[in-house]
């Protein structure tokens, strides 16, 4: 029962990291039909961003990171998507293959600059107590999860920006002849979604040391969110980060870890036969 | 099965242009390079590199039906892979263990035989099963997602999912698969003796020989009515459903071939390399074989088995001499290919065979 209580401050915040990443995929993905491998790469420099400002900063280096990561890895994510995505639209495959190009990269990139041995970036002081069996970093990163859900509901409902990208999301052509400047919407997006992955980083610190290959742990979780929640799904990316999250956690508890990733594989197939396009569609006409 | 496969009435494919002896003469210069030149010519080592090249060009050619041709972008041939050369590990190590147990069991603490090792002492065993533990695995992962239209991107990231957990998996049960370091130190193969040269000779010609007959196979299957009916699913489901045909039977079956086709290569790199280990076979490896396709040129057969080879001596060289800026390059290469020349090198080579003759046609005019 203990073990049970004890899983569920881990299974949540796995699942709030795997929100933060998925986030930005979702968006990218349902919007652009872009798959952005290099999204864990964005992690990473935010992690790597959080790590650079302990000099400055000391122990409370990961609250003055949250904003800077989120503007340097949403600046990676918007030069990536002038450079290059943007000449792939509609080609999803081909975004993928390139992205994970530059993914490479930008690992090689971090080895060369931070070496190859993983650092560590030490939590704030504060952070270092625990509420019942929720460790405060965990409740941190949680928070900061539930934040970033509020603030991109707000950003998509309640403004004139979001409007327009939740506008060319479910139909491109009629958002682009309403006169809505449809690159400028995907520009921001990326923006918006890097800068997320950016601040997952920062978060990841907080339980883990941070390395080159950061982002690869992540990145195929967070897709499985993308593809389980629905495509540009809010809600839908919500529910399948927890759902994941603790499922991981539970199952590892429960059997072990290496069989606990065959265990999600399983049940997302299994899942996939009654919601083949996920918990949440959106419904459109167009045919493929 | 056939009544759907049955022949529409609709005209030929239009033929480009009657050059059918040319592909024929081609596969023949190749076949005498790869089974006569390249034996007297390179030393064993080279010979030994080249014969592992060829096991990957064999899972290339499986990723070129499926994606090239099928539009399936496969990014778990590793797991298939993985299972066929996990497959034969197993009856190498029994064999060499003779009635003792495998080393590595012993240093993990196994006392007994796992069941599931025991029936690939049988070597007819386990070569049946370096087929039919891929394919099944493929088939029912094929038939559960293509059967809910699950595509595209959607089966990529599913099938790099699977390459991800198959690696998590393998390292998880030490004791039964060597964990991280996976199968290795084989001293038998068949009764010969692994290291020795004549054996490693030997190996090099199955292998070539083994791709040689798969690719007449896959060229074969590409230009009968199954490979016209893939071609149609890959540029157009929908509409081939509507003509009544199911292309989840389709795709389901040229997935499964693929996946039989890299657990063979899997069965052909054990004792060739004399390891497989779960590094071989995850995300990263998996993904380096397409894109060795990629830069081959995925729409051509000749174009996956071409980059798998490249690929493979460019990987060897650069991370010989200049270990650091591999992964620029390849990087690099990556996103050139894709962006600039997404037909890779054959693409390349064809374009500049049409302007060529374009300019010839000009000139006699």
């Amino acid at each position: 029962m203990e073990g049970i209580l004890n899983q569920l401050p881990i299974g949540l915040s796995i699942a709030a990291v795997l929100l933060l990443i998925a986030l930005g995929l979702t968006f990218t993905f349902g919007q652009m039909g872009v798959i952005n491998m290099a999204h864990g790469e964005f992690i990473m420099a935010g992690a790597y961003t959080a790590y650079l400002l302990q000099d400055f900063a000391g122990r409370n280096a990961v609250l003055v990171a949250l904003p800077v990561a989120f503007v340097v890895a949403g600046l990676m994510g918007l030069i990536l998507e002038r450079a290059a995505i943007r000449h792939f639209y509609g080609r999803p495959l081909d975004t993928l293959l390139l992205t994970w190009g530059v993914s490479l990269v930008l690992q090689q990139v971090a080895r060369d600059l931070f070496g190859a041995p993983n650092v560590q970036v030490l939590s704030p002081t504060w952070l270092q107590g625990t509420f019942g069996p929720m460790p405060y970093n965990r409740m941190f990163i949680l928070l900061l999860a539930v934040g970033s859900v509020v603030g991109i509901w707000v950003y998509m409902n309640r403004t004139a920006l979001g409007r327009r990208m939740q506008a060319v999301m479910q139909n491109r052509q009629l958002a682009a002849t309403s006169g809505i400047n449809t690159g400028q919407v995907d520009q921001l997006t990326f923006f918006i979604g890097s800068g997320l992955a950016g601040i997952a980083g920062v978060a990841l610190t907080l339980i883990g040391p941070v390395g080159p290959t950061l982002g690869t742990y992540y990145i195929v979780d967070a897709f499985l969110v993308v593809v389980a929640g629905g495509l540009g799904q809010l809600r839908g990316a919500v529910i399948a980060a927890a759902a994941l999250g603790l499922l991981n956690s539970y199952a590892e508890f429960w059997t072990n870890a290496s069989l606990a990733k065959v265990i999600v594989f399983a049940v997302i197939i299994a899942f996939l036969q009654f919601r083949p396009q996920g918990l949440f569609v959106l419904r459109s006409r167009a045919l493929t | 099965m056939t009544a759907t496969l049955e022949k529409p009435p609709v005209t030929e494919a239009p033929v480009k242009e009657p050059r059918d002896w040319r592909g024929p003469a081609l596969f023949a210069v190749v076949a005498i390079i790869g089974l006569v030149v390249m034996p007297l010519v390179l030393e064993p080592f080279r010979l030994g590199l080249l014969a592992k090249y060829l096991t990957y060009a064999i899972v290339a050619l499986g990723i070129g039906l499926a994606w090239g041709q099928g539009g399936m972008l496969t990014l778990g041939q590793g797991v298939f892979f993985g299972l066929g050369g996990y497959a034969m590990g197993m009856h190498l190590k029994l064999n060499d263990a003779g009635d003792g147990l495998p080393d590595f069991m012993v240093w993990s603490g196994v006392e007994t035989l796992p069941a599931l090792w025991e029936p690939f002492r049988n070597p007819v065993f386990a070569i049946a099963m370096v087929v039919i533990v891929p394919g099944a695995v493929a088939w029912l992962l094929g038939t559960l997602v293509f059967r809910q239209r699950v595509r595209g991107a959607y089966f990529a990231i599913l099938t790099q999912a699977l390459a991800a957990a198959m690696v998590i998996l393998l390292v998880g049960q030490q004791g039964l698969t060597g964990g991280t370091n996976g199968l290795t130190n084989f001293f038998e193969v068949f009764g010969q003796d692994v290291a020795a040269d004549s054996t490693q000779r030997g190996l090099y010609f199955t292998v070539a020989i083994v791709l040689g007959i798969l690719f007449i196979a896959v060229w074969q299957l590409q230009r009968s009515r199954f490979g016209r009916l893939l071609l149609a699913v890959r540029d157009g489901e929908d509409r081939v459903r509507f003509l009544g045909y199911n292309p989840a039977t389709v795709k389901t079956i040229t997935f499964t071939l693929s996946a039989v086709m890299a657990g063979i290569a899997g069965a052909l790199f054990v004792p060739i390399v004399g390891i497989i280990s779960p590094a071989l076979l995850g995300v990263v490896p998996s993904l380096e074989l397409v894109v060795a396709v990629a830069v081959g040129g995925r729409f051509v057969l000749v174009g996956a088995v071409l980059g798998a080879v490249l690929m493979g001596y460019a990987k060897t060289y650069f991370s010989e001499e200049l270990p650091d800026a591999w992964l620029y390059l390849q990087g690099a290469l990556f996103i050139l290919v894709i962006g600039l020349a997404p037909k890779g090198i054959v693409g390349i080579i064809s374009s500049v065979r049409e302007s060529v003759a374009g300019r010839k046609k000009e000139v006699a005019a």
